[in-house]
């Protein structure tokens, strides 16, 4: 195995190691989106936007589990890791920050894979919700997911300056957004503006493409616009890095 | 940083000494490669280590003045996860020992005392077995008895043939370890040399007596003449020199001398 990409898979594993043994973040990050989705599936009983309502409550909630995993708790971590030197300790060994970064990227999709399983298993054997229709598109769609919002993670990373605000801006944003985006619910009694707000996030339109491959059986491609706006919103997120990520602590 | 200049030789225990916000953070920080300079020529094992990347991180060992570790790892995790990042690493339990965190191997950081994270610190310092190694303020905050065992341990590194860069503001600390010594202030070199060395630019010695009410205080650069004929004079006189002591300058008053003295710009 190469030297790259030796020092990549030990720091997938490194990361993922951190990961579950931090049992906050598990909890939060991983335990969170599929309880909601236990809470809801077990109040919702009829029909939303004309799918089984436990159906569609698995894909918004899928959807709410790839904005909490890659941009919430990917940008809570690295903020606390920078804040107490963790990242500027590292960036002094060898580690190139690209294979760090991609690392942190690669398991941020495996915490969300398992997630999304989790949560899946949960709605199959619990709630007797369908399986998806067309399971390459399902993929497709995670990973784009898990990009976008790792591309606005990694761009709130930067802006945000200290460790104990990370979590509350970052809940501040991603809650409201998952219940405009309809990851909880249905959104037709919302009013129009709150839907026009709702018209712009990146969220609504990853859980429209999850709608579109795992109920409709349609084809990932089915919808190229939903594709560029989580795209774009990822673009920004990663060019807002681009300009400002820091590796050393900003409030010291 | 206004005007700072040395070399340090392989093998030696380099120290840079000065009060706090003097400058000795910054000087480091730009030789390890985290921040750039306006100025200036630095090299650092041959390299300018801004440019250096990982190949000149592959041979330096890193002790950050404050910076912590995962919490929820254990120690010999902790050791793993960096020794992965070098190509030839020690052994991991060889390392361990050497910091004496051999009974903590399994423990995790967060149930460490501040000591025993600094040694944790040290330790990954090491892991990628370094030729030069540098120490930010390694024993700030330590008891006495940690200070030593601290100090033991920086021994035992030159002893492994490591280059050391080590900053302080304890006077005591240079003088144990360093080979030689740099006095920063202000952003500027204002001394350098061994130990010894500095002490030979010290103020002169003194000799102090009580004469009746008054307190005496001879400054000289020839302490055993002027002793001779003081005591000389005193025992022709027949009387007694109360309180007599002859003082040589300290590392301290040299320093505190150096530190505390008018701006030399």
């Amino acid at each position: 195995m190469s030297t790259s990409m030796r020092l990549f898979v030990h720091e997938v594993r490194t990361q993922q190691l951190l990961f579950w043994r931090n049992r906050e973040s598990a909890i939060f990050v991983f335990v969170f989106p599929p309880m909601l989705f236990l809470l809801l599936g077990a109040v919702y009983n009829d029909k939303i936007d004309g799918f089984p309502a436990v159906d569609a409550l698995l894909v918004g909630l899928i959807g709410y589990g790839c904005a909490n995993t890659a941009f919430a708790g990917l940008a809570i971590t690295l903020v606390i890791r920078r804040e107490s030197g963790i990242l500027k300790r590292v960036r002094g060994t060898p580690l190139p920050a690209a294979t760090y970064l991609a690392a942190v990227l690669v398991s941020t999709l495996i915490v969300f894979l398992l997630q999304m399983l989790l949560t899946l298993v949960l709605g199959l054997v619990l709630y007797g919700a369908h399986t998806p229709k067309n399971w390459p598109g399902l993929v497709l769609a995670l990973l784009l997911g898990v990009g976008g919002f790792a591309g606005l993670g990694f761009g709130a990373t930067s802006l945000i300056r200290s460790a104990e605000g990370s979590s509350a801006v970052v809940n501040l944003v991603v809650l409201p957004m998952a219940f405009l985006s309809g990851s909880f619910g249905p959104t037709r009694s919302y009013p129009t503006v709150l839907q026009w707000v709702a018209d712009v996030l990146p969220l609504t339109y990853l859980i429209d493409i999850f709608k579109n491959v795992y109920l409709r059986g349609e084809s990932f491609w089915h919808d190229p616009t939903a594709i560029l706006v989580v795209l774009a919103w990822g673009g920004a997120g990663m060019l807002v890095a681009w300009r400002r990520f820091g590796w050393m602590p900003r409030e010291r | 940083m206004r005007g700072i200049s040395f070399a340090v030789q392989r093998g030696e225990v380099f120290g840079l000494l000065g009060p706090n916000g003097a400058g000795k953070t910054t000087t480091v920080e730009i030789l390890e490669g985290y921040r750039s300079r306006d100025g200036g020529t630095v090299e650092v094992l041959g390299v300018d280590p801004w440019r250096g990347g990982s190949a000149l991180r592959q041979r330096i060992g890193v002790v950050l003045q404050s910076s912590e570790l995962p919490a929820a790892l254990t120690v010999r995790e902790v050791h793993r996860m960096f020794a992965g990042y070098y190509e030839r690493p020690r052994d991991i339990d060889h390392v361990i020992e050497l910091v004496g965190l051999a009974e903590k191997s399994a423990a995790r950081v967060k149930t460490l005392s501040g000591g025993q994270k600094r040694r944790l610190d040290l330790g990954i310092a090491l892991v990628g077995d370094p030729e030069l190694v540098f120490l930010d303020e390694p024993t700030t905050g330590f008891d006495p008895s940690a200070r030593r065992t601290a100090w033991e341990l920086v021994r035992s590194l030159r002893e492994l043939g490591k280059t050391i860069l080590l900053t302080t503001h304890y006077l005591d600390e240079a003088q144990q370890l360093a080979d030689r010594v740099a006095v920063i202030r202000d952003g500027k070199i204002v001394e350098q040399g061994s130990p010894a060395d500095l002490i030979g630019v010290a103020p002169k010695v003194q000799i102090r007596y009580r004469d009746g009410e008054q307190d005496v205080v001879i400054e000289t650069d020839e302490p055993t003449r002027v002793l001779a004929e003081l005591t000389g004079t005193a025992v022709a006189e027949g009387r007694e020199l109360d309180a007599l002591e002859v003082v040589r300058p300290s590392l301290e008053d040299v320093y505190l001398d150096l530190v505390d003295g008018d701006d030399p710009a």
